[in-house]
């Protein structure tokens, strides 16, 4: 590509805008940037609104966010789907999201899709009744810790209560009940349903066992879902420098992890976007302060590593995360060379996520390759720009939708894990507590950047630009492949992963090169389409 | 025959079957250069392409109206009108399917009124053929809304006039590979024809060499027009309500000769397509096929040895599990459990029809049911195979029998979109794969690593 990105996208933008009716094409309009990492100087991106109807959307709905993201790795919960049958089909064990039960006694419900798969005679006459049968059944063969039922559309219409049922159900069964108003239509993307997510297990499940692990260094970490075994590789590593994770929301985890979530000292954020909302309540209500993390990427990891050691300031685990990544780190740079000599200077654009469009971008330039265009799924601007930008955020109709809780400090729990002056000692030498940058700080000048990016657009970029690879989910994947492009799924890893942590970075290094060094693509057009002289020679 | 209505639960636990609209937005992309369209919330389209994405590994384009809270309370039609408009700037269709979601079911937006009036405000110029089926997810299955878009295709395209040659056919819900040898077969009769839907070419497509905005095959809109001016018309599938029988349509209202035969799987139903369609172009069924059959037949002798007497647990689709059933018994296995998430109310009855008389009483059906129904039949009656999609892995898992992967959905090998299942072909493969698992499966279990079976 063209060394001056900045005019060669701005074209693309023109051009991609073009074919939308006038008003379409002034909304989406909002959504492309052409990308200035200066924070002063730094555009405002359109994010978090309505998708146009009939503009084909990577988004999915706030059902799919609340279940299918947050709440669904949990393993021993039992997840109700209270609705028709599709909403609960199509997100049984969708993500690849794993789990390890501790032993042979532990629960595994991930493997279940439970739903009370509503009829028309529910939709007229009210589906509650049904609900409270369905969960009564469900507790009787799986004698599970807890339950949760989620709404889908209709619920929500014809005025089913969910809460009510839980409550009822909590009272009737001993076992905590708990419900979710996620109705798909309540937000303008999965966005909303994790914002449901955080508040119902924060409401309902975090704080309710007070049992303090004795260890020294107690963190969660809040935003890792496991997919791929993610959340195994980081829990190794951890293991190893001697942190004790309290809790994982919610990659490989457990009810009981939850509810002893607010015993831990420090919260690290993984994906800003679908569990900031509980970093930020944990800190109001149990003093509890939270920092963002990267464990995607073998640098962002042992930088990720380093600044935990830095909050704890314990010369004992600062030494011994060092000697964690001492040894980890030559194996991964091992490999890292290896690929890197094939994969150098290659163009990437990642389309995806709320957070893996930029955590990416750090395993790519380990590589040496270079991320020209990105985007989120359902990001809001502070994922962009910062959260420097939370004050100047416009809340529409549809974010004044999903409840804001009103936080206070626990007057029991609430225990502060710093003074005031190591507080200020720690900032002091540059240590940011509850921030996130954004990904357009870290991202080039003149690169492009798209919110929400539509199904067509994302053709057109494609057909435009031919990068070395295109990372996107399993519904662009295979129009992406139809164009010559390779493309690697970062919702589900295809079959592969973990990329998470050390290890992680080695398998990614692989893939990678595996996947734009491929031959297949030389094939695609037959001998004689290449050179069709050289077949009339042989005929003759 | 023992039918078995479902265990008395409210939890479904593991469903065995998928939601209305998926079946619709299946038969819209079958349609050449149609995009579908649902409308109600964006999560619908969503999660339905992934899901048809997953199996198909090809690329789907389905459009959503993209419900908001006031949709909800307002009506939808403001958004439909402008997802159309949308969808018309940047894909030019020649045909937009547009199929309704429990959402704007719930809250009753009349969409043929909403497209009445987009019609009148768009104006006739490039304006494509728009199609609507009502696919709410808490009525049926995605079988249902499957047979509704096709029967809801013909009944506002299709138009009758001076008869013609063409023959047309409605194949069900079956794969790519299915469709593509429908067509040879079609073909190879000296048949002109309709095959509705066609995503032979659409959902298993070729690699491209330039960029296609929508996937190029599928049935032409110009021959779904002419559909009443058919000479004949073909539904496969037995269970397939009257109402929803685009063939019986075809008959009562434009004279078209209607056939309503079951999904070609084995050879007695093959043989009734082959002669129905050897009467309707009038020459002998091609030679080609007759020795397809002949090779059938022969492996069928060499290897009813290894399948007497063996049960097979199938589920799916009503048709496709009353295929598999009646060629399962043709070769000497006992359908022993016959599940369908569906409820067609038809299985039963059509299964006494085709099974023999002597199998009576071995056979379980079961239809409306979960996986959870279908692993307390497989307690009971323990076969020695699964037949159907990938979802009943943890069955197979759990109770170590093999597990033939067919139908749809198949998420954990690939090729789903390129099984055979149909015709003396199809049934072949079918076949060999039945019995190298029961063969494996015996190797597997042998003390001895046995290389010779």
């Amino acid at each position: 590509m063209s060394e001056n990105l900045a005019e060669v996208f701005a074209t693309t933008r023109e051009k991609l805008l073009k074919v939308y009716p006038t008003k379409a094409a002034r909304k989406r309009a909002k959504h492309m940037v052409i990308n200035d990492p200066n924070p002063e100087t730094m555009p405002e991106i359109e994010a978090n609104v309505r998708t146009i109807p009939g503009i084909i959307t990577q988004r999915g709905c706030t059902y799919a966010g609340c279940k299918g993201v947050v709440v669904g790795p949990i393993r021993d919960i039992v997840n109700i789907t209270h609705g028709p049958i599709g909403c609960g089909f199509y997100s049984w064990l969708t993500r690849r999201n794993q789990t390890k039960p501790i032993d042979d006694n532990d629960y595994n419900l991930m493997n279940y899709c439970f739903s009370t798969d509503m009829q028309e005679d529910d939709i007229v006459f009210g589906g509650e009744k049904k609900l409270r049968q369905a969960v009564r059944e469900a507790y009787e063969i799986f004698k599970p810790k807890a339950i949760g039922i989620f709404a889908t559309c209709p619920v929500g219409l014809i005025g089913d209560d969910v809460h009510a049922v839980a409550r009822e159900m909590k009272e009737e069964l001993g076992i905590n009940v708990f419900g979710f108003s996620c109705e798909g239509y309540k937000g303008v993307s999965q966005s909303a349903g994790h914002h449901i997510a955080n508040n119902q297990l924060f409401k309902h499940v975090i704080g309710l066992d007070d049992t303090v692990r004795d260890s020294k260094y107690k963190i969660n970490l809040l935003g890792e879902y496991n997919i791929g075994g993610d959340a195994f590789e980081i829990e190794r590593i951890l293991e190893k420098c001697g942190i004790d994770l309290i809790a994982t929301f919610s990659g490989n985890s457990s009810y009981d992890y939850f509810a002893n979530a607010h015993t831990a000292d420090l919260n690290c954020v993984m994906c800003h976007r679908s569990i900031n909302y509980v970093a930020d309540m944990m800190e109001v209500k149990y003093g509890i302060p939270w920092i963002k993390v990267n464990f995607i990427g073998a640098e962002s990891t042992a930088k990720s590593l380093r600044k935990i050691a830095k909050y704890f300031g314990d010369p004992e685990l600062t030494e011994r995360v060092e000697a964690v990544i001492a040894e980890e780190m030559p194996e991964v740079e091992k490999h890292r060379a290896e690929a890197r000599s094939r994969c150098e200077g290659k163009t990437v654009m990642l389309f995806v996520g709320g957070s893996r469009a930029h955590h990416y971008q750090d395993l790519f330039s380990e590589l040496g390759m270079k991320t020209v265009a990105a985007g989120y799924e359902f990001a809001h601007r502070d994922d962009y720009e910062g959260r420097r930008v939370l004050p100047k955020i416009k809340i529409d109709a549809d974010s004044r939708n999903i409840e804001e809780l009103t936080v206070e400090p626990d007057p029991e729990r609430y225990r502060f894990r710093k003074t005031e002056a190591e507080v200020a000692e720690l900032k002091a030498q540059g240590f940011e507590f509850s921030d996130y940058e954004g990904m357009m700080a870290q991202m080039a000048k003149g690169t492009l950047v798209i919110d929400d990016i539509s199904h067509y657009e994302m053709e057109k970029l494609i057909a435009y630009h031919k990068p070395d690879i295109f990372c996107a989910g399993i519904k662009e994947k295979y129009v992406i492949q139809k164009m010559g492009v390779p493309c690697k799924q970062l919702h589900s890893y295809d079959y592969s992963g973990p990329y998470a942590g050390f290890r992680g970075a080695v398998n990614f290094y692989h893939d990678i090169d595996r996947l734009v060094n491929s031959k297949i693509w030389n094939y695609i057009q037959a001998p004689w389409q290449k050179s069709p002289e050289l077949i009339a020679t042989y005929v003759k | 025959m023992n039918a078995h209505e479902p265990y008395a639960r409210e939890v479904t636990i593991n469903a065995c079957k998928l939601c209305n609209p998926l079946g619709a937005s299946l038969v819209f992309r079958g349609i050449e250069g149609a995009v579908p369209l649902l409308h109600g919330s964006q999560g619908c389209a969503t999660y339905i392409r992934r899901y048809l994405i997953s199996h198909f590994k090809e690329p789907v384009d389905i459009a959503s109206s993209n419900f908001s809270e006031s949709s909800t309370i307002f009506g939808g039609g403001a958004n439909l009108k402008q997802a159309l408009q949308n969808v018309i700037s940047q894909y030019r269709p020649a045909l937009i399917g547009i199929a309704t979601t429990c959402l704007s079911e719930t809250i009753g937006d009349d969409v043929r009124l909403i497209l009445d009036e987009f019609k009148r405000e768009y104006g006739a110029p490039g304006r494509p053929v728009l199609v609507t089926v009502s696919t709410p997810s808490y009525q049926g299955s995605h079988i249902d809304g499957f047979h509704d878009a096709v029967q809801a295709v013909i009944q506002q395209v299709a138009s009758g006039g001076p008869k013609k040659s063409m023959v047309t056919i409605f194949p069900g819900m079956v794969s790519a590979a299915d469709l593509r040898l429908l067509k040879e077969i079609l073909i190879d009769f000296g048949l002109d024809f309709l095959m509705l839907p066609d995503y032979s070419e659409t959902m298993d497509g070729v690699i491209w060499d330039t960029y296609q905005i929508i996937a190029p095959g599928g049935a032409p809109v110009s021959k779904i027009r002419a559909a009443g001016r058919s000479k004949a018309a073909l539904q496969l599938g037995r269970c397939i309500r009257r109402q929803q029988n685009a063939a019986e349509y075809l008959a009562e209202r434009f004279g078209v000769e209607g056939y309503t035969l079951g999904l070609p799987v084995g050879i007695k139903e093959t043989d009734r397509l082959m002669q129905t369609l050897a009467i309707l172009a009038g020459r002998d069924i091609p030679r080609k096929y007759q020795e397809e059959r002949g090779r059938l037949i022969d492996a069928y002798v060499d290897a009813h040895k290894y399948l007497y007497g063996k049960k097979a647990a199938v589920y799916g689709e009503p048709d496709l599990v009353l295929g598999m059933a009646s060629f399962l018994a043709e070769v000497g296995m006992v359908p022993a459990i016959c599940a369908t998430g569906s409820k067609s109310g038809k299985l039963a009855e059509e299964l006494r029809k085709l099974l023999p008389e002597s199998e009576e009483g071995m056979t379980e059906v079961a239809e409306g049911v979960d996986f959870e129904d279908i692993r307390m039949l497989i307690e009971r009656v323990r076969p020695d195979v699964l037949i159907g999609n990938s979802k009943g892995y943890p069955l197979a898992r759990r109770y170590g029998i093999p597990l033939i992967r067919v139908g749809f959905p198949i998420h954990d090998r690939i090729g789903g979109p390129r099984l055979l299942h149909m015709g003396y072909r199809g049934t072949q493969q079918l076949f060999d794969r039945i019995v190298n698992a029961l063969i494996r499966a015996r190797q597997d279990q042998s003390p001895i690593g046995w290389s010779y079976i």
